[in-house]
C-alpha cells in the first residue's frame, strides 16, 4: 500500500460535539438493581436459554446457547440470579419487544473459571468457535459476528481497525485508544493473524489528536509494523466502505464486500474484545457507553451489556428539558422507545436530547432538486431521484437506482435545503420493498402447495379407482375360479364401471359366504328342534326352487340379478 | 404490371411463411396473462372472489367473465397492480367479495380439537398437520390465513389470529408530516 489518501464522494462536517465527553476519562458504571440480557444481540442473531428462572449464575457464565450460523454465544454480565425469562423491549427502534434474561447482581461480581486461550496452539477453526464462544461481535453498531466476519482466513491482504469515529457526539472509540491502546493492537495483531492479513492499518480521524498519538506510540512499542493513518475528519469516514476508499482507493461495488477486494475491518472496540477474550478468556460482558448530550456531566463508562438505560442515563445527570433519547449517534441513531430498553452490544452511545439541543425538523418541503444530496451522498446515489420513487411507492423504479447501496448516513436530509427526512423515506422503502419479497415468497410457496394439493387430489382419486377395479376384478376371478353359478351368471360389462363392479363383487362374495355357512349348533338337538329345522329346510329349498326358476330372467343386467339375490324371508 | 403483381405476391407468400413457421417455432403454451395475473394475486386460495382459487379466478379475469376488484387479500394495492397490468381504471375492492384484513393466521384450539379431520381437507396449501382422533394443529409459515378451514370445524375450535411484527418484518412507516394538524 502507499502511505497516500484518497476521497470518496460527498461527506458532511457537522459540529462534532466531541470534547464535551472526550475529556474524562472511563469510568465503570455502577451495577445496577437489575440486567435485562437480550437473547437476540442483533436483528439476525439469536440464541437459546439455558438457563432457568431461580437459578444462580456466576460473571461470564453462559445463559445463551448461539442459534445458527450468525449467533453468538450469550453470557451472564455479573453474578446474580435468574429472575425473569420472557420479551422485554429491545434496543430497536421499532420497539418490539424480544425474549431476555432478567439477572438481578448479587453484588459480588464472581467470576466463573477462565483461562487464556492459546490461539497459537490450536487451529484457526477452534479460535474462530472460541470467539463465537465468547460472543464477539462487532461493536461498531452493527453487531455481526466477527467469527463470521474473519471468514476463511485466505485471500485477506489489508486489515483496517476502524478508529474513524465520524459520527458527532460519540467519543467511547476515542477514550478506548487513549486509555487502552496496547490492548487494541494486541487484538488487532490476534486478528490479523486470524485472517492471514500481512498488513495492518488503523484509521482514525485527525480530530482525534491524543488518541492518534496513543496508538501511534503503542504502536511503536509492540514492533508488529502497525502503520496509524490519520484521516480527514469528514462524516461518515467511519463508514466501512468509506474508510476503504480513503486508506487503499479502493471503491467498492454494489453487492460486493471488502473482503472481495482483500480488506476486512474491524472497530477498534472489537479488537479490544478480542484481546480480552483471548488473552483473558474472558467474554464480552460490558462495552464503552458515551452518555452525552443534554447533560450535566458527559462522559463514557464502561457498561455491562444488559444494563437498562433508566439506571444509566442518571449517572450522566440530564438536565430537566430533556425529552428524548437517542441510542447511537445523532446522524444514524434512533430515539429509545421506552426507558427500560437495556444496552446491548452495538450501543455506543446515548445521548439526552432536548428541545434546545436537537430542535424539531422544520415541516417538509417540497423537493425543488436542486442536488444538493446527490452532491453530498458518500454512496453515490441520487436521493432525490429516490425520494420521488420512494414518496409514490415506485419501488422497483428505487432499486434500479441502487437504494440497497444506500447506507442510510443521513449526509442528504442534513443538507436537504427543503428539509425532507430523506433517510425516512429509503428507510420505508427498504422495509416495503423487503416486506414484498417476502409476501412473495409466501404467495410462491402458497401456489406451489395448492398445485401440489390439487395434483394430490387427482392422483388419489385415480389411485383409488385403479384399486376398486383391481379388488372387483380379483374378487370375480376368485369367484370364477370356485365355479360358482352366481359369478358365471354375473355380466361381464360391470367391469367397465369400476364401482359397480364393485357392488357386484360384493354380491358375489356375499352369495358365497351365505353358501359357505352350515349350521354349528346341530348336534345334540330335541326331536322338536330336529323337527322345526326340517321345516325351515323344506321351506328354503322351496324357495331355491323359485330363485332356480327367476334365475334366467336376471340377464336383464346387475341391479335385477342382484334384486334376485335378495333372500326373502 | 404482371411483373409487379408477381413480385408482391411472392414476398406475401414469403412473408406468410415465415410467419406461420413462427407461429408454430415460438408457439407461447398456455396464457401468458393468465400467468401475469396470477403472479399479481396473493395466492390465499380463498375463494372469497368466487372462483376455487387464485388461477381460476385469473383465469377468469383474462377472459373477461370477473372483475378486478374481488380479491380482499390482494387489497386496494392488488387491485391497482391489475388495474396497471390490464391498461384498466382502479375500482375499489367490492364489498360483497369482503373487506382487506391484517394478515392473520389459523390457530386450533388443541384443547377443544376432536380430530375430525375436516379443516385438513378445507385446507388448500395442506398446512394442517393430524389424523383422524387425533389432534390437529396449523404449520404456522404456511397458512395463508385463508379462513377456510374456520367454517367446517365442528366445535369451533379454529380462530384467525392477527401475524405479530417481529423485528424482520417489521416495516418503518411511510413518513409524514402533518402540517395542517400542527397549524
Amino acid at each position: 500500500m502507499i502511505g497516500r489518501l484518497f476521497k470518496f464522494h460527498g461527506g458532511i462536517k457537522p459540529a462534532a460535539h466531541k470534547d464535551e465527553s472526550a475529556s474524562a476519562p472511563i469510568r465503570r458504571a455502577p451495577l445496577p438493581s437489575r440486567l435485562i440480557v437480550p437473547l437476540r444481540q442483533s436483528t439476525r442473531a439469536t440464541a437459546t436459554c439455558i438457563v432457568e428462572v431461580g437459578q444462580k449464575v456466576l460473571k461470564g457464565q453462559r445463559i445463551g446457547e448461539p442459534e445458527g450460523l450468525l449467533g453468538t454465544a450469550v453470557h451472564a454480565p455479573t453474578s446474580g440470579t435468574v429472575v425473569d425469562f420472557g420479551p422485554y423491549t429491545m434496543a430497536h427502534a421499532s420497539g418490539l419487544r424480544t425474549r431476555c434474561v432478567v439477572i438481578e447482581p448479587d453484588g459480588e461480581e464472581r467470576w466463573i473459571e477462565h483461562a487464556p486461550f492459546d490461539y497459537h496452539g490450536t487451529s484457526r477453526e477452534e479460535s474462530l468457535a472460541w470467539l463465537r464462544e465468547c460472543g464477539i461481535v462487532g461493536l461498531g453498531g452493527a453487531s455481526f459476528p466477527s467469527h463470521v466476519k474473519l471468514g476463511k482466513g485466505a485471500g485477506i491482504e489489508t486489515l483496517i481497525l476502524n478508529g474513524g469515529e465520524c459520527e458527532p457526539w460519540i467519543t467511547c472509540d476515542d477514550r478506548l485508544m487513549r486509555e487502552r491502546a496496547a490492548d487494541i493492537l494486541a487484538g488487532a495483531v490476534i486478528l490479523r493473524e486470524l485472517i492471514g492479513a500481512r498488513e495492518m492499518v488503523v484509521g482514525i480521524e485527525d480530530n482525534k489528536p491524543e488518541a492518534i498519538a496513543a496508538m501511534q506510540e503503542a504502536a511503536a512499542a509492540s514492533g508488529h509494523g502497525v502503520r496509524i493513518v490519520p484521516i480527514p475528519s469528514l462524516y461518515p469516514a467511519g463508514g466501512e466502505k468509506q474508510l476503504i476508499r480513503v486508506l487503499t482507493g479502493i471503491e467498492i461495488p454494489y453487492g460486493k464486500l471488502g473482503a472481495d477486494f482483500g480488506v476486512q475491518c474491524f472497530n477498534v472496540g472489537t479488537a479490544h474484545a478480542v484481546y480480552r477474550a483471548i488473552a483473558h478468556g474472558e467474554p464480552l460482558l460490558s462495552r464503552i457507553v458515551t452518555l452525552t448530550g443534554n447533560v450535566e456531566d458527559a462522559g463514557n463508562w464502561e457498561v455491562l451489556i444488559g444494563t437498562p438505560i433508566e439506571e444509566l442515563l442518571p449517572l450522566a445527570r440530564p438536565k430537566p428539558d430533556t425529552d428524548r433519547r437517542i441510542m447511537g449517534g445523532p446522524m444514524m441513531g434512533f430515539a429509545l422507545p421506552r426507558l427500560d430498553v437495556p444496552i446491548v452490544k452495538g450501543s455506543n452511545c446515548i445521548i439526552a436530547a432536548s428541545p434546545k439541543l436537537f430542535p424539531p425538523p422544520p415541516p417538509e418541503q417540497p423537493c425543488i432538486r436542486c442536488t444538493e444530496c446527490a452532491k453530498a451522498c458518500p454512496a453515490e446515489l441520487q436521493p432525490f431521484e429516490l425520494y420521488w420513487f420512494g414518496r409514490s411507492k415506485n419501488f422497483g423504479k428505487a432499486q434500479e437506482y441502487h437504494l440497497f447501496d444506500c447506507i442510510e448516513c443521513g449526509c442528504c436530509a442534513y443538507v436537504c435545503p427543503s428539509h425532507i427526512p430523506l433517510v425516512d423515506y429509503f428507510r420505508f422503502s427498504k422495509s416495503e420493498i423487503w416486506a414484498r419479497e417476502r409476501d412473495k415468497a409466501a404467495a410462491d410457496q402458497a401456489r406451489e402447495r395448492f398445485e401440489f394439493r390439487n395434483f394430490r387430489q387427482e392422483r388419489e382419486k385415480a389411485e383409488k379407482a385403479a384399486k376398486l377395479a383391481a379388488k372387483a376384478a380379483e374378487t370375480r376371478a376368485k369367484l370364477a375360479e370356485a365355479g360358482s353359478d352366481a359369478a358365471a351368471a354375473e355380466p361381464a360389462p360391470a367391469a367397465e364401471d369400476p364401482k359397480k363392479a364393485l357392488i357386484a363383487a360384493a354380491l358375489a362374495r356375499a352369495k358365497a359366504q351365505k353358501a359357505e355357512v352350515k349350521p354349528q349348533n346341530t348336534d345334540n338337538l330335541s326331536p322338536e328342534t330336529q323337527a322345526e329345522i326340517a321345516d325351515i329346510e323344506a321351506r328354503r329349498k322351496a324357495l331355491a326352487g323359485a330363485d332356480g326358476v327367476a334365475a334366467p330372467r336376471t340377464d336383464a343386467g346387475p341391479a335385477a340379478a342382484a334384486a334376485a339375490d335378495e333372500p326373502r324371508p | 404490371m404482371l411483373t409487379a403483381l408477381l413480385v408482391m405476391a411472392g414476398i406475401a407468400i414469403v412473408l406468410g411463411a415465415a410467419l406461420g413457421y413462427a407461429a408454430i417455432r415460438f408457439r407461447v403454451e398456455g396464457d401468458p396473462l393468465v400467468e401475469k395475473i396470477d403472479a399479481i394475486l396473493p395466492q390465499t386460495q380463498c375463494g372469497q372472489c368466487g372462483f376455487p382459487g387464485c388461477k381460476p379466478y385469473a383465469q377468469a379475469i383474462a377472459n373477461g367473465e370477473a372483475d378486478i376488484n374481488q380479491c380482499p387479500p390482494g387489497g386496494d394495492e392488488g387491485v391497482r397492480k391489475l388495474a396497471d397490468l390490464l391498461g384498466r381504471e382502479f375500482k375499489p375492492l367490492s364489498e360483497e367479495h369482503g373487506v382487506e384484513k391484517p394478515k392473520s393466521v389459523a390457530v386450533i384450539d388443541e384443547q377443544t380439537c376432536i380430530g375430525c379431520t375436516l379443516c385438513i381437507q378445507a385446507c388448500p396449501v395442506d398446512a394442517i398437520v393430524g389424523a383422524a382422533k387425533q389432534m390437529h394443529t396449523v404449520v404456522e409459515p404456511l397458512c395463508t390465513g385463508c379462513e377456510l378451514c374456520v367454517a367446517p370445524c365442528p366445535v369451533d375450535c379454529i380462530a384467525m389470529v392477527p401475524v405479530a411484527d417481529t423485528v424482520q418484518t417489521w416495516k418503518w412507516k411511510y413518513p409524514v408530516v402533518e402540517i395542517r394538524k400542527a397549524a
